[in-house]
């Protein structure tokens, strides 16, 4: 069933059977209304040419707090360090993931798993900007989050912002030195509706007001001052233009989760975070570039074992329903999803039965476009020596947060070695280490 | 009878209850009938300005403290005709009295100028109403904790840090109270440099542990070394942290010639922390200097020696580390510290910096000449903050016009030939929006329900338009989100709709005489400004024609708030 169900009444075009751009679009009867990329889809599709350049989009499910991976996807168990946690055969011969997760067991055959993520930084607020950016932080500037790279690198415009956080846990992608036009937009649970996007006055009433503002208030400021100061100083006035045309877009639908049909609702998982995964797919159908959902209660420093299975309750039918979905779609080839925390937790268990945190090996799954399917790098020890001036000996194949958004960005078609200009004049590559060549499909 | 007793005893003490209860109510909804004569912190100045009788003290006070900074002003003044002049540059005249203190209210408080305010003004001279208002503004408490956050953003960043041994908040009180007290800024620097003891009983400390996140419970010196640079020295040299400098960016030494900057200089200043030693619950203790760092392209690690990267001369030979470290900052020749205070102070009163960065001023390029002249007055008299600040709004540049009978283009503003317009940041528009929204002045005197609303509405409203953190002075777009927050957000309804318990909205309409007094007072309210006659004339005869005036002029409340003007400092 397509999308926008809603808003194509054509008699004539079986859903089922005609998924194109244009019924997904509503093509059918706004024309006047859409946007420019829903006109230039609904034109190629016409046309019958397949637009084999379709923007790229990423969606980050994003695990808050660090998960372990040893009770997610690089179960070692038995041993010192296995914990409670046993491994169950997946999709992919040969790979063994956790038993916490049985529904993503099935779907492994879509995506490529990196178990030998590493990074320098163990604190949470500091660890997830490292992961968000693929940098350190640094007091000399703010560096833009993935989505806000890509965003700013593809300028393929949507009416409804193209960068956006579901459920945003404290540190949401920012669009750092690129700007605060490139944060991303924020949503809470997508049960409640789009926050602040409703008028809470009449239709006229409200037009008056803003026929009031711009006629009256905004030219009498503009008197005598700054030669051009909306188009470019404040920009108050299109940046208003664009927060109306939110507000009418029929693209909002996809934030609305509800008009899904129950059992695809129930495969997501009733949670903030299921409903944020469908949410996350119907948005990058209608133009959004980047998507991110973020799951929270990974950080189990106490009974890990009972922590991690709690959120995986949630993770495992979201993103196995997500894969599936976007694979039945076929927008798995345009589509880049990535699942993962800021770090993993460590393989010696403390006394408080959890497990701390862990930044010298950890889990990335990567799935969707530029990817590999059935891929795997990187390998843990399953008897680490733990030797603290010796993180590394442990890992096989070891990447950085660098080469991680390196991968991503080549993933994407953006040139991760691009030099950007920022505010400081400190000319700044979009990521520092190298794309890995063993899990990408070109 | 003994019914009868029973019952009256009874009543008696069920009496009391209700008074208490109704004394209660009373205490939490006080201020809002704004009958009572203003009250402004805890200034005997202020409280004079809002009775009818003009006492001539205060007043005569101001001038004098005027008269002494005349000399400076006029250098300043001077400096900047004679830069306007050689690059053939226009300038426009002075602002009006209310608009220049709307500036310094934004400057120093964070937010506008409330209608008491405003109406306590009108009532002096109008020569006078701008210098009142500075001193009133000083001696407020408002000024002090909003400083205080600014300036603990400057000294220790916006991040969490490590819990327990991290206490922003006391660190803030502090420098509140530094202030509050126009401590000398050579003594509060110095007192931050050598910071000793624990955390919790000397907040200055936390200068220090805020670093300890990332050095494992110890004071980080390559991070202490990077922040004493940009705040106290005006220099950003984090690159050479890790490499010699071979694009030409930092150049150190000696004042007469200067040369590259090296990572030793990095390193040697970063030695001076090294002598900060954790020892458990004594907290932060002095010791010797310990540090030890393999530069690039060497083989084995340099135990490397505590050193400044300039006027190494200026540098005492004994002492304790840290303590040389502070007299070399706070040294009166130390003219490139002084700049770095005058950056910053200016950067606060401006909303943006005076160069293109407030905490970078590179040694080996002329910086304005105002600039200069700042720093050595500043020195001069006593590294005096208030004075400072005193002496820049009283300058021709704080005090000029942002509009002009000439085109003005980009040129203009950042030579300050007239004022800069400059995006307020998201708790000056929150505090804008909710101080626009009330009569009185929100402050810490003012009644519990205005307060909660304040913290309560300020902080969610931040958090959703987007509080910037350190980015201090960069913050230049606006966003979708942003606007959706002002045009149909919660804060901004629950402001707008006529409330008579706390919105402006509902007092004024109840308390002007007419229609055209309305549109007066909103404006006043929301803007700071009176209407211009074709503003007036067609917002009173939108309200006048309208079927519903009550929504009529919540609708005039609500452009005013979504206004550009009222998130803008012009």
């Amino acid at each position: 069933m397509s999308v926008h169900d809603q808003f194509n009444h054509d008699p004539f075009c079986d859903p089922r059977v005609h998924l194109s751009r244009r019924t997904l679009l509503g093509a059918g009867g706004g024309g006047l209304m859409m946007s420019a990329i829903a006109q230039r889809l609904a034109w190629a599709d016409e046309q019958g040419v397949t637009d084999s350049a379709k923007p790229k989009s990423v969606i980050l499910l994003w695990l808050q707090g660090g998960p372990s991976q040893l009770e997610t996807f690089d179960p070692h168990p038995g041993g010192m360090y296995g914990g409670d946690a046993s491994a169950i055969d997946t999709s992919v011969k040969g790979l063994q993931i956790s038993d916490l997760l049985p529904q993503t067991a099935e779907q492994m055959h879509l995506a490529s798993l990196i178990r030998s993520v590493t990074s320098k930084e163990g604190d949470h607020e500091r660890a997830v900007y490292n992961i968000k950016t693929g940098y350190r932080p640094d007091p000399t500037l703010k560096h833009p989050s993935v989505g806000a790279v890509l965003c700013h690198a593809d300028q393929g415009g949507a009416d409804i912002p193209r960068h956006i956080s579901i459920v945003p846990n404290g540190f949401p992608g920012r669009g750092g030195y690129l700007g605060a036009g490139y944060d991303a937009f924020k949503i809470y649970d997508p049960a409640q509706s789009v926050p602040d996007i409703r008028r809470s006055v009449p239709e006229p009433r409200f037009e008056q007001r803003i026929a009031d503002l711009y006629d009256v208030v905004e030219s009498e400021f503009q008197r005598g001052r700054l030669r051009q100061l909306e188009s470019t100083r404040t920009l108050h006035r299109s940046v208003t233009d664009g927060a109306l045309r939110m507000m009418s877009s029929q693209q909002l639908g996809a934030f609305d989760v509800s008009s899904e049909p129950r059992q695809v609702r129930e495969a997501f998982g009733d949670s903030a975070f299921g409903r944020g995964a469908l949410a996350a797919s119907r948005l990058i159908e209608v133009g959004a570039r980047c998507v991110e959902v973020s799951l929270g209660g990974w950080d189990s420093h106490i009974t890990n074992h009972a922590l991690q299975s709690s959120a995986c309750e949630k993770l495992d039918p979201a993103l196995s329903a997500l894969l599936k979905r976007l694979e039945e779609r076929e927008l798995l080839d345009s589509t880049l999803v990535v699942c993962g925390g800021e770090f993993g937790r460590t393989p010696a268990i403390n006394p408080a039965e959890g497990r701390d945190h862990w930044p010298h090996g950890f889990s990335v799954l990567l799935a969707g476009c530029g990817i590999r399917r059935a891929g795997l790098y990187g390998e843990t020890a399953g008897k680490p020596t733990l030797d603290s001036d010796k993180p590394m000996a442990d890992i096989v194949d070891p990447v950085t947060v660098g080469d991680l958004h390196a991968t991503i960005l080549t993933a994407l078609g953006v040139d991760f070695e691009e030099e950007l200009e920022t505010p400081i004049g400190r000319p700044m590559k979009r990521s520092e280490g190298k794309p890995i060549k063993a899990i990408l499909s070109s | 009878m003994n019914k009868l007793r029973h019952v009256v005893t009874a009543s008696l003490r069920w009496s009391w209850f209700v008074l208490l209860v109704l004394l209660a109510f009373g205490y939490l909804v006080a201020g809002l009938s704004g009958n009572r004569p203003p009250k402004n912190a805890s200034s005997t100045d202020a409280e004079a300005i809002g009775s009818p009788v003009v006492d001539t003290d205060p007043m005569s006070a101001v001038s004098r403290i005027q008269e002494s900074l005349r000399p400076s002003v006029q250098k300043i003044d001077a400096e900047r005709q004679q830069r306007l002049a050689s690059l053939g540059l226009d300038h426009a005249g002075p602002a009006d009295w209310l608009t220049i203190c709307r500036r310094l209210s934004l400057a120093l408080v964070g937010n506008g100028l409330s209608l008491e305010e405003i109406r306590a003004l009108e009532q002096i001279e109008e020569s006078k109403r701008e210098r009142m208002h500075l001193e009133n503004l000083l001696k407020d408490q408002r000024f002090h904790h909003y400083w205080a956050e600014r300036w603990s953003r400057f000294l220790v960043g916006t991040d969490g840090g490590q819990f327990i041994v991290y206490r922003r908040r006391r660190f803030r009180i502090w420098l509140a109270e530094v202030f509050a007290s126009n401590q000398r800024y050579d003594r509060m620097v110095r007192d931050l440099l050598t910071a000793e003891g624990l955390w919790t009983d000397k907040p200055q400390v936390n200068f220090l542990t805020a670093t300890f996140d990332s050095n494992d419970g110890n004071a980080d010196p390559v991070r202490l070394a990077a922040r004493t640079s940009r705040v106290f020295l005006g220099l950003r040299i984090d690159c050479l942290q890790c490499h010699n400098d071979f694009l030409g960016n930092v150049n150190l030494g000696e004042e007469s010639d200067l040369r590259e900057g090296q990572q030793q200089d990095f390193h040697q200043l970063a030695a001076f922390f090294t002598s900060a030693k954790t020892n458990g619950l004594q907290g932060v203790r002095d010791g010797e200097v310990e540090y030890g760092y393999k530069y690039l392209n060497e083989d084995e690690e340099t135990d490397v020696q505590a050193g400044v990267p300039f006027l190494p001369e200026l540098l005492p030979e004994e002492g304790k580390p840290r303590a040389r470290l502070a007299a070399w900052v706070t040294h009166p020749e130390n003219i490139q510290a002084a700049r770095a205070t005058v950056s910053h102070v200016w950067a606060l009163m401006f909303g943006r910096s005076m160069g293109e960065a407030v905490d970078n001023l590179p040694l080996d390029e002329p910086c304005h000449p105002m600039m200069d002249l700042l720093a050595r007055d500043f020195v001069a008299h006593g590294f005096n903050l208030r004075r400072l600040i005193r002496v820049i709004a009283a300058s021709e540049a704080f005090r000029a016009d942002s509009r002009a009978d000439f085109e003005i283009n980009p040129e203009h503003e950042h030579n300050f030939a007239v004022f800069p317009l400059v995006r307020l940041r998201p708790e000056q528009v929150a505090g804008a929006i909710i101080q626009a929204a009330r009569i009185k002045t929100t402050d810490r005197e003012s009644s519990f329900f205005l307060q909660l609303q304040t913290m309560t509405g300020t902080n969610d409203f931040v958090t959703q338009y987007g509080d910037i953190g350190e980015d201090e002075f960069n913050s230049d777009s606006i966003t979708i989100t942003q606007r959706l927050l002002m045009m149909n957000g919660e804060l901004l309804r629950d402001l707008v709709e006529s409330n008579p318990l706390l919105n402006a909205s509902a007092h004024v309409r109840m308390f002007a005489n007419d229609t055209s007094q309305i549109v007066d007072l909103l404006y006043l309210s929301a803007l700071n400004r009176y209407p211009t006659s074709v503003e007036k004339k067609h917002f009173v005869s939108r309200i006048e024609c309208s079927d519903d005036k009550e929504k009529a002029t919540e609708d005039l409340v609500w452009v005013l708030l979504n206004s550009s003007e009222l998130a803008w400092n012009h």
